[in-house]
Parts: structure tokens; sequence; C-alpha cells
């Protein structure tokens, strides 16, 4: 293996894996937010209950989601060195602005939230865990606006004397801030981790109504798990319709902007008005168009995603082949003309699938929980917990092979030329950006480490997670006679 | 103003204050094992940090994405070039964010055990690779420039000299100071008058390794004459520090060790003037402040936004300290936090009393053991008095 797919590698799989956690914070911290809201406003001890028991998760979460967050940040430099000075002068700003702005505002206030308990006044103590919330939202604003950046340069001139790519002034700057790619990514994203934390919360809250009520503990799956139910529900339903909407502005927005990505992704070979869009493709998709055939197919939804029109002159889409043809007799002066412009075709068509369809069932859970739940019910129904259980990853894999669409579809690029200027030079082959100086015996030992202390950790948190969910709220005091419970009262709240 | 300049500034006060705050982290954190005798005791240790160790952490965070969007080439040069280091550096990190967070969440001897063996490891290798790290950037480094590029061509062997290892002992006792003095100022009762008594005594040694190694780091490779200023500075303060110990003014002590730090920073930036990776090859090959930064626009752009909230971050990060100002002491804490490792309190029969803890060689069947290490032998202890965590216990707040 050479350097250069032993770096890919390494950025799929911490990466991958970071965005494993990074949504269930990014949805959970502003649920958990709501929760505690709900406590102070009302008073009622069962929402002080969820809150309690949804923070210990989100903080399991968000320490694992911290520790694979600090390889990222240096990654880039040490990896992809190349990259890092050809795009530096754009790239890092965002970077840097999202620490300033956003992870000093997180971890600080979350040693508030955790530690202050007790020590502030009720409104500041839910205050910290808002100021959380809007942190881990902020982040993703700027890492986001550094990764679409990728997809779609803007803002951003050649200089041929240093031959590097510079940020065009202030004005350039603010261009990077609106670029259209990063309003859809970002709301895409945001929606896409609302999604991920709200079937977490209906899922579990779920899955408890129904144990509760067959242990003939009614009162607590009415008091305590169904409202928090309910704010999972609302959420997933609401992130559901926002991730549809936002998805499909995506969609169109691609096939402007980066035509290759989405044409590799319906295995559209040939360009063709009307284009189908197929469910299920057999054949050999590994990077040819030889051999496709489409078994299961919807008649010109391929076209609509893409243009907005089922048929017509004005729903022809460009096929791979087509694009092939037309980038490497655009490039052909610099790259020469034998450089694969198509990204790996059976990974793009099957990763679309695979972020769209597993978010089926977060909709199933949010249809049967709201019919289940409705005017006051609670349920006992084992098939309702066990959609709960199922639905729980669904959205995490579907937000994980969203990922992986979108930045193995970009391929060879590692900064995809912009449509509107082809030529001004702002653009990078992913083979050009790596590390010349670094060694793949190096890459490899870390890689290795990386993965084996990644897995150990993983599973370290999911059996964490498991067993926080499995014990529950706490229970309702009972009368217990205090002399029998021995031990000295503790006077801190919280401690390691 | 020259803006380079003042983001050559900056970068320095960015990786002083990851220094000055994350030192005292490391410091309490290398002292967990050797220091501590009880239970009590290192949850108190980890109590002086567990409100700010994280925010303390994004300063290097901040560090890494300033260098990328102030000097791309030095962040890109450096960090290629340290890979092997660096590496081993994130991966302690990571393993430390882990075993800080969960040691907490399972009551049971042997997890808590693998998490302080885990936070160890997480505080001794980045206190000593840090050193290092920045000895390198002091004694100058095999840079070539390749293709127009400064390249770090020397590979890993090339950052292992006497000058550099010795730099790696000078902010592990920087650091284990800055860590004792931090847990006389934030702690009572008998820790306080232990980490007094090894903060006399960890001073004395700090001020012969971080003291000798400055004097040679100035004699050996500085160019500037003015480098001589921080290191004078440094070495009142050591001093200082080593008077103030004796005398029990935890306060003043803090103070001037933060100081040595802050001091012992500007000496290496001050060495390195005007380069920002100096090499040992050939001056011509340095690599500059000026030929390192970025372009204009985004150097003035990177000023606005870091002259607005750097002031406001260590407004707020500054409350924190002062909303946990209070001193620990070891029996404000609990023996117990967290869950039992196999009984599950919702799963028992309605109505079943907190059984005690694992009587002692009992097995855990299927219990949790943590990534690292083995899995988890019969190692049951209960607390001194055989109880379980309750419903009492599990007051944590989150």
């Amino acid at each position: 293996m050479e350097t250069l797919d032993l770096a890919r590698w390494q950025f799929a799989i911490t990466t991958v894996y970071h965005f494993i956690l990074v949504p269930l914070t990014i949805g959970l911290a502003p649920l958990v937010a709501i929760m505690q809201t709900a406590w102070v406003r009302t008073g009622k001890e069962s929402w002080n209950k969820l809150r309690k028991f949804f923070g210990k998760i989100l903080l399991i979460n968000f320490a694992l989601g911290v520790a694979t967050g600090i390889v990222q940040e240096f990654q880039f430099g040490m990896n992809w060195s190349e990259y890092s000075r050809f795009m530096g002068d754009i790239f890092g700003a965002p970077l840097a602005i999202e620490a300033l702005a956003a992870f000093f505002l997180e971890s600080t206030f979350l040693g508030l939230w955790i530690f202050g308990e007790g020590r502030l006044p009720k409104w500041l103590h839910t205050t910290c865990i808002w100021l959380v919330a809007v942190g881990t939202n902020l982040s993703a604003y700027w890492i986001l606006a550094a990764n679409s950046w990728m997809q779609h340069p803007v803002g951003a001139v050649y200089n041929p004397e240093t031959g590097r790519a510079e940020l065009d002034g202030i004005g350039g700057f603010f261009q990077i801030m609106t670029n259209n790619t990063l309003l859809a990514a970002y709301s895409h994203t945001v929606a896409t981790s609302f999604l991920v934390a709200g079937t977490f919360v209906a899922g579990i809250c779920g899955w408890w109504i129904v144990r509760s009520v067959r242990a003939g503990r009614t009162e607590e799956a009415r008091g305590i798990w169904r409202p928090g139910a309910y704010v999972g529900l609302i959420a997933t339903v609401a992130a559901g319709l926002a991730v549809m909407g936002t998805g499909d502005f995506q969609g169109k927005l691609m096939y402007e902007q980066q035509p290759m990505k989405m044409s590799a992704a319906e295995a559209l070979c040939e360009g063709e008005e009307s284009a189908a869009f197929s469910i299920l493709t057999i054949g050999d998709l590994s990077n040819s168009c030889e051999g496709v055939r489409h078994l299961i197919q919807l008649p010109g939804v391929t076209s609509y995603l893409g243009t907005g029109h089922f048929t017509g002159e004005e729903s022809y889409l460009p096929g791979v082949n087509d694009l092939q043809k037309e980038y490497t007799q655009r490039y052909a002066d610099q790259f020469g003309t034998d450089v694969d412009y198509q990204p790996n075709l059976a990974l793009t068509y099957w990763s679309f699938r695979l972020m769209i369809g597993p978010a089926a069932f977060s909709a199933a859970l949010a249809l049967a929980g709201l019919w289940l739940l409705r005017k006051g019910r609670v349920t006992d129904s084992v098939w309702f917990s066990r959609l709960c259980l199922v639905a729980l990853p669904m959205p995490f894999i579907g937000a994980s092979f969203g990922w992986i669409f979108t930045e193995t579809g970009r391929q060879p690029w590692v900064v995809a030329p912009n449509p509107a200027n082809p030529v001004d030079q702002v653009y990078l082959l992913t083979q050009d950006g790596v590390s010349t100086v670094v060694s793949s015996g190096s890459v490899i030992t870390s890689m290795v480490l990386f993965t084996l202390l990644y897995a150990g950790l993983g599973v370290t948190w999911f059996l964490l997670i498991r067993r926080y969910v499995r014990e529950g709220v706490e229970p309702p005091p009972t009368r217990v006679d205090d002399s029998e419970v021995s031990g000295p009262e503790p006077t801190l709240t919280f401690s390691y | 103003m020259d803006l380079p300049l003042l983001w050559f500034l900056i970068i320095a006060v960015l990786w002083t204050g990851y220094f000055v705050l994350e030192g005292f982290d490391f410091g309490v954190g290398m002292l967990l094992k050797p220091f501590a005798r009880a239970e009590k005791e290192r949850r108190a240790l980890l109590g002086t940090i567990g409100p700010v160790w994280d925010g303390n952490e994004v300063w290097l965070i901040t560090a890494g994405g300033a260098t990328f969007a102030a000097f791309p080439e030095w962040y890109a040069t450096m960090f290629s070039g340290f890979y092997l280091p660096l590496m081993i550096i994130l991966l302690a990190l990571i393993v430390r964010v882990c075993a800080i967070e969960w040691r907490g969440k399972i009551n049971d001897d042997a997890w808590r055990s693998r998490a302080d063996w885990g936070h160890t490891f997480g505080a001794w290798v980045p206190a000593v690779l840090w050193g290092v790290a920045f000895a390198n950037l002091v004694q100058g480094m095999h840079i070539e420039v390749v293709d127009g590029n400064h390249q770090l061509t020397g590979g890993f062997v090339s950052l292992i000299t006497p000058f550099t290892l010795v730099g790696g002992a000078v902010t592990a006792c920087l650091f284990l100071t800055h860590g004792a003095v931090f847990l006389a100022l934030k702690t009572d009762g008998d820790v306080r008058r232990r980490a007094g008594r090894l903060a006399r005594r960890m001073s004395v040694v700090s001020l012969v390794v971080a003291g000798g190694w400055g004097l040679w780091a100035q004699l050996a490779f500085s160019a500037n004459t003015f480098s001589w200023a921080p290191f004078a500075v440094a070495a009142a303060a050591m001093v200082g520090v080593v008077v103030a110990t004796r005398a029990d003014r935890e306060g003043w002590a803090f103070t001037l060790n933060a100081l040595v730090i802050v001091a012992g920073v500007a000496l290496v930036f001050c060495i390195m003037f005007p380069n920002v990776m100096p090499s040992s090859l050939n001056p011509a090959w340095s690599l500059s402040i000026d030929a390192a930064a970025s372009t204009q626009a985004t150097l003035t752009l990177m000023s606005v936004v870091a002259l607005i909230l750097v002031p406001v971050v260590l407004l707020y990060q500054g409350w924190t300290y002062w909303v946990f100002r209070k001193r620990l002491t070891a029996d404000q804490f609990d023996e117990h936090e967290g869950l039992h490792p196999t009984r599950i309190r919702a799963f028992e029969p309605a109505g079943a009393r907190p059984t005690p803890a694992l009587p002692d060689g009992a097995a855990r069947p299927g219990g949790i053991t943590p990534g690292q290490g083995s899995a988890a032998g019969p190692a049951g202890t209960s607390g001194p008095d055989g109880s379980a965590p309750g419903p009492a216990d599990t007051s944590g707040t989150s």
C-alpha cells in the first residue's frame, strides 16, 4: 500500500469514528437543555430525573467525542502537509475560529454544568447547558465551512508566485461563510444530528415504557418515560422533515457543483433525460459502467432529484462517462490524459442508499410511537420495544454513510474544482495533497495504534452507555430506613 | 503593526496558556498514583482539576488551529516532521480524556485502577514529549528546502539528542512542581500539607534541571542577546518558587511558578526568532516568520477574531476558576461513585433492598471492562463498611 492509500484509510477511519459520536452530542445537548428547562419551569421532578439520565449518557459520549476530535486538528498537518501548504491560507481560519468561538464555550460550560449544580443558581446552571448546546452547534458550522469549501471552493484566488491558493480579501471570507454548499451541508448535518438524538431519546424512552408497564410500574411509564419519549418523537419528526428538505436541496446543488458525484451515486453511466432512480442494481460496479443492470427502478426520480423535472429536456443529466471525457479534456495540460476522474462507483452508489434507507426506521418509530402513546396512553407492546432497539443504531448508520458518500464521491479531488470558474487553479488532486516526508511505515504504525485504541474505547463506550440505559432513572424516594444505607453523606454533588 | 510578528506573539501566547493551565492538570495526573494514598484522596486530586481540565485542553486545539491559519507552512512542516512524537502525544491525550471522564462511572476498584493508570500514562507522556518537541525548535532541526517547500527530512531519529531529552525532563519537572503547588493551593488538610512538602522538594529539582537547560539553550543555540531577558525572569521566578514554597505562601508559589512557565515559553520563542523552525543544516533553509505566514487578508481577519474572542474566553474561564475557588478536602468525597459493575438496579424485582457490594474474591460474570488492558479478573473489594451504592449515592449531577 502506498502512503496515499494509507493516509486516506486513516483519515476515513478516524473521521467516521469521530462522527459516530458527534451527531449524538450535537443533538442530545439541546434536548437535555430542553428537559432541564422544563424542570426549572414546571418544577416537576420527572423532568429532573430525565435530564440527569440523559445527561449522564451525554457526558459518556462527550468524552470520547472530545478525545477523537483532538486527532482531527493535527491530522491535516501530519498526513496531508502538502494539502495544508496549498490551502492553509483559507482552510486554517475556520478551524482556528471553531476552537476560539465554539470549543472553549463547550468545554468550559460543560465543566460548569457538571460540577456547578448546587453552587450556581438554577437559572445560571440551566444557562450553562444551553451554552454547551449552542457551542456544539456552532462548532459544526465552522468545521463544515472548511469542508464545504473543499467541495465547492469560493472566495479564493490562485497566486502563481507562491503556487498557493489565497484568500480573496476579507470579502472572500464572507463568501466562504455564506457558501451555498455550506448552508445546505450545515442544515442537513444539524437536522441529521437531531434525527440521531431524537431517535436515541425516543427509542430509549419507548423501550423503558414497555419495560416498566410490563414490570407493573405503570406510573413510572406514564410520569417519566412518556414525556421523555415525546421530546424524542417531536425532535425526530421535525428533524426527519428537515433532513428530507435539506437533502433534496443539497442534491440539486450537487448536480450543479459536483455532477460526477451525483451521477456516480446513481450509477448513471450515459447521460439521459428522465433518468430513473434504481433501488437495486446488480452487476459489477467496480469502477466501470460495463455490465451494470438496474433491477428495480423508479422512473424519472433521479432526474427530479437532480433538476426538479421528471421529464423533458430540462431533466437531462450527464453520465459518468461523459463527465470523464470532459474532465480529461479540460485538465489534459496539467495532469495528462490518464487520470481517472470517477469516484468508486460501488461505494458511492451503495453509501447513498445506505444513507437514505436506515432513516426509514426513525420514521417507523415516530409513527408507531405517536400512535401508541396518543392521549396519555402507555403501551406494553413487545413489538414496539423491539422496534425501539432496532431503530437506535439506524440514524447513526445513515449519518456515517452520508459522510462516506460525500467524501468519497469527491475523489480524486481533495479540493474539487468549482465548475463556475474551473480555470482559476484552486483545486487539488488527493494524490498531490499527501505528506511527502512521512513514510508508509509511520502511517501504518499510527493507523494500527489508533484503530486498536479506538476499538477498545468504542467497546467501552458502548458498554457504559448500555449499562446506564439499563439502570434507568432514580426510583421515586421510598421510605427506606436511612440507617441501613450507611456511609457518609457526600458534600459534593459530583466527583470523578 | 507587522501582522506576521503579531501572530508569532499570539501563537506564543496560546502555547503559554496551554502550558500554564494544562501544566498543573498534567502535574496532578502525574501525581495521581504516587501521591494519593486512598480513594478519597484520589478523588480530591481529581476534584481540583475536574471542572476545568477540558477547557484548559482547548488551548492546545486553538494553538494548532491558529498555527494552521496564520502559518500554514509551519503547521505543515512541523506536524509532518514531528509525526511519531505527535502521534504518541495524541494517543496519550485520548486515553487521558476517557480515563478522567469515565473513571467515576462504574463503582469498582479494578475499573478505577485501570482508569488511573490510563490517566497516569496520559499525563506523563505529553509532559515529557512536549519538552522534547520544543527543545527541538530551540536546537534547530533537519530542515531542507525541497521543491520550494521546507521539509523536515531527518525523521524520528533526528529529533532525539541529549539536549532535547533534557528538554523533556525540564517540562516534566516544571509540570510536577506546578501540580504540587496547585494542589497545595486548592486542597486542605493532610493533602495540602503533603503537597506543600512535595512542592518544596520539587521546586529545587526544577531549579537545577530547568535552570541548567535554559543556560545550555541560551549559550549553545541562541543568536539573540535579548533572549537573556526571559531567561533571567524565569530563573528569578524559579528562585521565588523555592522561597515561597518554604514559606508556605501557596498563592505566591503558584503565581511565580506560572511565571516560570510563561518565561520559559518566551525563552523558546525568543531563541527561535526570527524563525519559526530553524534548520540545523543550513541557516538559509530555516523557515522564517515571514516565509511561513499566511496572506495579509487572512492575518487581518484572524487578528480581528482573536482580539475579540480571546478576552471573552479569558473572562469566562477566569469566572469558572472563581466559581470553584473553594479548597477541597479528602473527607468531602464519598468512597463510592458510579454504578455497580454487574447488578442493575432496574432489573431487580420491585422492593428489593440494596445489597452489599461484592464480597471479597467474588467473580464478576460479564462485568464491564475498559478497553485497555486485560479483562477484569476477580478483583472484588468492597467498601469499608460493605455498603453498596444505594439510591442515596446516585445523586450525581449529570
